[in-house]
């Protein structure tokens, strides 16, 4: 199959004239794997290249995305941009940004320690099917599954102002599951639900422990079926990082975002209530917050050095000391609100168009061990992993459920609960932040499937996150 | 394209060797994407995309691989590669023992009349909609193609032109009415008049907004935010390996016995929904099947793959075993006087981000969205400031359902996640007594 590189190439060759064009070229190529109750499922592979043609002229932007890279192909997607371009014209929430400064010209280099096609197909396949049968420690384990899947994925950017940017990752994201289940009840206990998502090759399932999860998950699910309920009441809470990431996903990261604070995402995705005159000034949390937009962490899931709109991207603070800093805006939407931003303008792939995403939003590590956390809790709760999430389309009121928690009594940790739940506020939940996480207590998560756009797009992000404590939420169980 | 596709998967059989067999599936649609935000375009153009399943087998061992189509000749030298690729990649792969795939061809052809507007149309259209309001959403149209081939000599193909707008009118903050328009037939004028409809809703949306404090209250779910309660349903309550695994949410039904209301009958209308009626592994679907009849859990749908795994007959599901085509039965409550039949309690539009609180009990929580209303004997009072609900299904749709509407909606799905869905609910809206609401 014809190289990114190339079919960008094949463009420039073909662009229409105008004032301004770009071509996005992605290419990903995917395998996933998995065993289900213990049975392999089929290999599904997945190849997948195509282009993202933007054209501006006269004022107005259109764009075409096409599968069909031949070079007659690409010609025609500049051509309907083109007339996207006219249909549009004078009717645009805001003209295309100015673009200065110099061309980029950048190539990435390849950082994999374990190339994932070192390791045979069958040798994982068989690894695979060692976690699953380590996952059903006895029959009241109901349904349980181990997979992986990896992603090789690879986008070229090239403009008529002279860039041409080729950036490359490998995505990995594994999975365990079991539940278990009896008398009308099922509980389930995972490796992260969702959250475990890193850049790299093979080597990253050694450094997550994922060889060695499986026995832990089962007995937990077995655990948690014979639990009590988690208990209604206003305490103390300590998040770890599997259910931190998600907090900060839902009550930071999308609040942040430009392009819904600019209305963009009304009719879908939400808006937010938090508004452009708040920046720099707003008590966001306590200060023990700081939380960064951060693309340089090596092996996080978003960590790129340029965003899908030819943008540098580095580190930025979005929130310091508790004070709200900075939006998660791309150039087109920093120049509609008149406002810096960073280097977030990414698309899910070549079918759709860039908008304002999340990319790795990081907070930054406290001073407190685990040790010292709980030990400052009199009355309190511990809750992993998240299961549920909820949350209004201003981003305000929450609703989380945990797979597991722990009572915690005078800094004690005590019994495990099941179906543990919290809910609260965005705009007082932060500011009740009271300890919050040494550097030994960060994981770095994320999620694959962040939804978001209209047309819809579902990306990958990247959280890394310390543990934190919370004082006085309402905390429920179920039933 | 269906000559071509139909010819790709000639030249998949003249690749095979041996005993070796294969499905292909094609997934491709051609879509104008307008999205606009404060009555302007915010981002326009076009998205062509065609992708081809193509599954090999041999004996039970079997794997799939998805490549996008470009329409020309370098197709062949794809599937080619793809085969020679899938043949290293079976032989490598285990015996799967739930390895099932129709046998006896069952060919199928759907192509549905359209009359679709032209880019310049549906962009006009919804501008004049917006004029002097404050309009956001998108505008989708364009064909969406599914075809199906196998080396037993099947082939199906499913052609639909369809459009869906799906817009919101906001007056100030988070205060909003939304409205979806979908079908195949494009006419300006029923358009314009269901915009019309939409902001005229506004009005109401400009008295002062009310808060209420938690607790139990009477509420009525117009069939959109019905439309919220059925995904979650779906996610898991319907399928034969979640309940034999016992991780359906409908666990209490599944294994306990417990019903619904009796007035609440639920089916996979295949017969009367958008999408194909074939499916992955090339069975047909029945134009029907029967999920909860009169509160009780009757029928799950069932993949091949389960119908092995179970030993059980299949009966058309894909994989997910979600429905496509769900089918509220309609109650007796009449939509023109359903204010009235509230009398004092909430009207809620539509519902938000709703999830699980506690799956094996089926309870769900969510936030109230758009138009939704506070309601004071029989009138409109004030528009409601967002709650959230946290309350089981069992409570909503069985012990305190007071009753369904006569009258139902068909909502086509506006989600556009990797492809445009043709997904469909055709449900009623529903009165329920003490929803419990609590932030």
């Amino acid at each position: 199959m014809t190289l990114p590189s190339d079919i960008a190439r094949r463009f420039m060759k073909a662009a229409p004239a105008c004032d301004f064009w770009s071509v996005r070229v992605m290419r990903s190529q995917a395998e996933a794997l998995s065993v289900t109750r213990g049975v392999a499922d089929p290999v599904s592979l997945t190849d997948d290249v195509g282009a993202m043609v933007t054209v501006e002229a006269g004022g107005g932007i259109g764009y075409a995305a096409t599968s069909d890279v031949s070079t007659a192909g690409l010609a025609r997607a500049g051509q309907e941009a083109l007339a996207w371009v006219r249909r549009a014209a004078g009717r645009s929430v805001s003209p295309p940004r100015l673009r200065d400064g110099k061309a980029i010209q950048f190539e990435d280099e390849d950082r994999t320690a374990t190339p994932w096609q070192s390791v045979s197909r069958g040798d994982k396949l068989a690894r695979l099917a060692r976690q699953s049968a380590d996952l059903k420690r006895n029959d009241t384990i109901a349904d349980w599954s181990a997979a992986l899947s990896f992603t090789d994925e690879e986008s070229v950017i090239a403009t008529s102002h002279g860039d041409f940017i080729r950036q490359r990752c490998g995505i990995v994201v594994p999975h365990l599951s079991a539940s278990a289940s009896e008398g009308g009840e099922t509980q389930t206990r995972t490796f992260g639900r969702g959250g475990v998502i890193r850049q790299g090759g093979f080597e990253t399932l050694d450094r997550l422990g994922f060889w060695t999860a499986a026995p832990r998950i089962g007995e937990e699910a077995l655990e948690l079926l014979a639990a009590p309920n988690c208990p209604t009441e206003t305490m103390d809470l300590l998040l770890a990082p599997d259910q931190m990431y998600i907090q900060i996903h839902e009550s930071i990261g999308h609040p942040l975002e430009l392009d819904r604070i600019l209305g963009d995402e009304r009719n879908y995705a939400g808006t937010s209530f938090v508004t452009l005159d708040m920046f720099g000034t707003y008590q966001y949390g306590s200060d023990l917050l700081n939380v960064t937009f951060d693309p340089t962490v090596s092996g996080e899931a978003a960590s790129y050095a340029f965003d899908d709109d030819g943008t540098r991207a580095e580190k930025r603070f979005l929130i310091q000391r508790g004070i709200l800093q900075t939006p998660l805006g791309g150039a087109f939407s920093q120049a509609r609100a008149n406002i810096s931003g960073v280097a977030n303008a990414r698309a899910c792939s070549w079918n759709r168009p860039i908008i304002d995403r999340m990319a790795n939003l990081n907070v930054e590590a406290g001073a407190s061990s685990l040790d010292d956390l709980i030990g400052a809790m009199e009355n309190g709760i511990m809750m992993e992993t998240n299961v549920s999430w909820s949350i209004d389309d201003s981003r305000n009121k929450f609703q989380f459920g945990c797979e597991r928690a722990r009572l915690v009594k005078n800094g004690k940790l005590g019994d495990v609960v099941k179906n543990p739940n919290y809910r609260g506020i965005s705009a007082t939940f932060w500011r009740s932040l009271k300890g919050l996480g040494n550097a030994g207590t960060v994981q770095i998560l994320g999620t694959p499937t962040c939804g978001k756009g209209e047309p819809n797009q579902v990306i990958r992000v990247g959280h890394a996150t310390p543990t934190g404590l919370f004082a006085d939420v309402h905390v429920f169980g179920g039933g | 394209m269906q000559d071509r596709f139909f010819a790709l998967a000639d030249e998949i059989g003249r690749q095979l060797k041996g005993e070796e067999g294969f499905l292909a599936r094609l997934a491709a649609e051609t879509s104008d994407f307008v999205r606009f935000n404060h009555s302007a375009v915010r981002q326009a153009g076009t998205v062509k995309q065609s992708y081809l399943t193509l599954e090999l087998f041999k004996d039970r061992r079997h794997a799939s691989q998805s490549l996008g189509l470009t329409g020309g000749p370098e197709d062949v030298d794809g599937v080619k590669t793809a085969v020679s690729r899938l043949r290293d990649v079976i032989n490598d792969s285990p015996e799967d023992p739930f390895f099932l795939i129709n046998t006896t061809p069952e060919p199928t052809s759907r192509v549905l009349p359209a009359r679709m507007p032209t880019a310049e149309e549906g962009i006009e259209a919804v501008l004049a909609a917006g004029k002097g309001r404050d309009m956001v959403g998108i505008y989708a149209s364009g064909p969406i193609t599914r075809g199906f081939a196998n080396s037993f000599g099947q082939r199906n193909w499913d052609a639909v032109e369809a459009f869906n707008i799906d817009l919101s009118f906001y007056l100030r903050a988070d205060k909003a009415v939304k409205m979806s328009h979908a079908g195949t037939e494009w006419d300006a004028g029923a358009f314009a008049a269901k915009a019309a409809a939409a902001t005229a809703r506004l009005d109401a949306l400009a008295r002062p907004a009310k808060t209420i404090a938690p607790g139990g209250y009477r509420v009525y779910l117009a069939p959109a935010a019905m439309e919220e309660l059925m995904t979650m349903m779906s996610w898991g309550g319907f399928g034969l390996a979640d309940h034999r695994t016992g991780t359906t949410p409908l666990i209490k039904m599944a294994e306990q016995g417990v019903t619904l209301n009796a007035g609440v009958t639920l089916r996979e209308n295949t017969r009367d929904g958008l999408s194909p009626s074939f499916q992955d592994e090339g069975f047909v679907k029945p134009p029907e099947v029967t999920l909860i009849a009169q509160g009780a859990y009757k029928d799950c749908l069932v993949s091949p793959r389960s119908a092995a795994e179970f030993g059980v007959p299949q009966n058309g599901a894909d994989a997910y075993e979600a429905p496509l085509a769900l089918d509220m039965a309609p109650g007796t409550l009449a939509q023109a006087e359903i204010l009235k039949t509230l009398g004092t309690g909430i009207y809620i539009g539509n519902l938000w981000y709703l999830n699980y609180s506690d799956r094996n009990a089926c309870r769900l929580t969510g936030m109230t969205r758009f138009a939704t209303f506070w309601v004071e004997n029989g009138e409109i009072a004030a528009p409601l400031n967002v709650m959230r609900f946290d309350d089981t299904l069992y409570r909503m749709l069985g012990s305190h359902l007071v009753g369904l509407t006569a009258e139902r909606d068909l909502l086509v799905s506006a989600d556009t996640y990797e492809n445009r869905s043709t997904r469909s609910m055709r449900l009623p809206g529903a009165m329920v007594d003490d929803l419990k609401m609590t932030l």
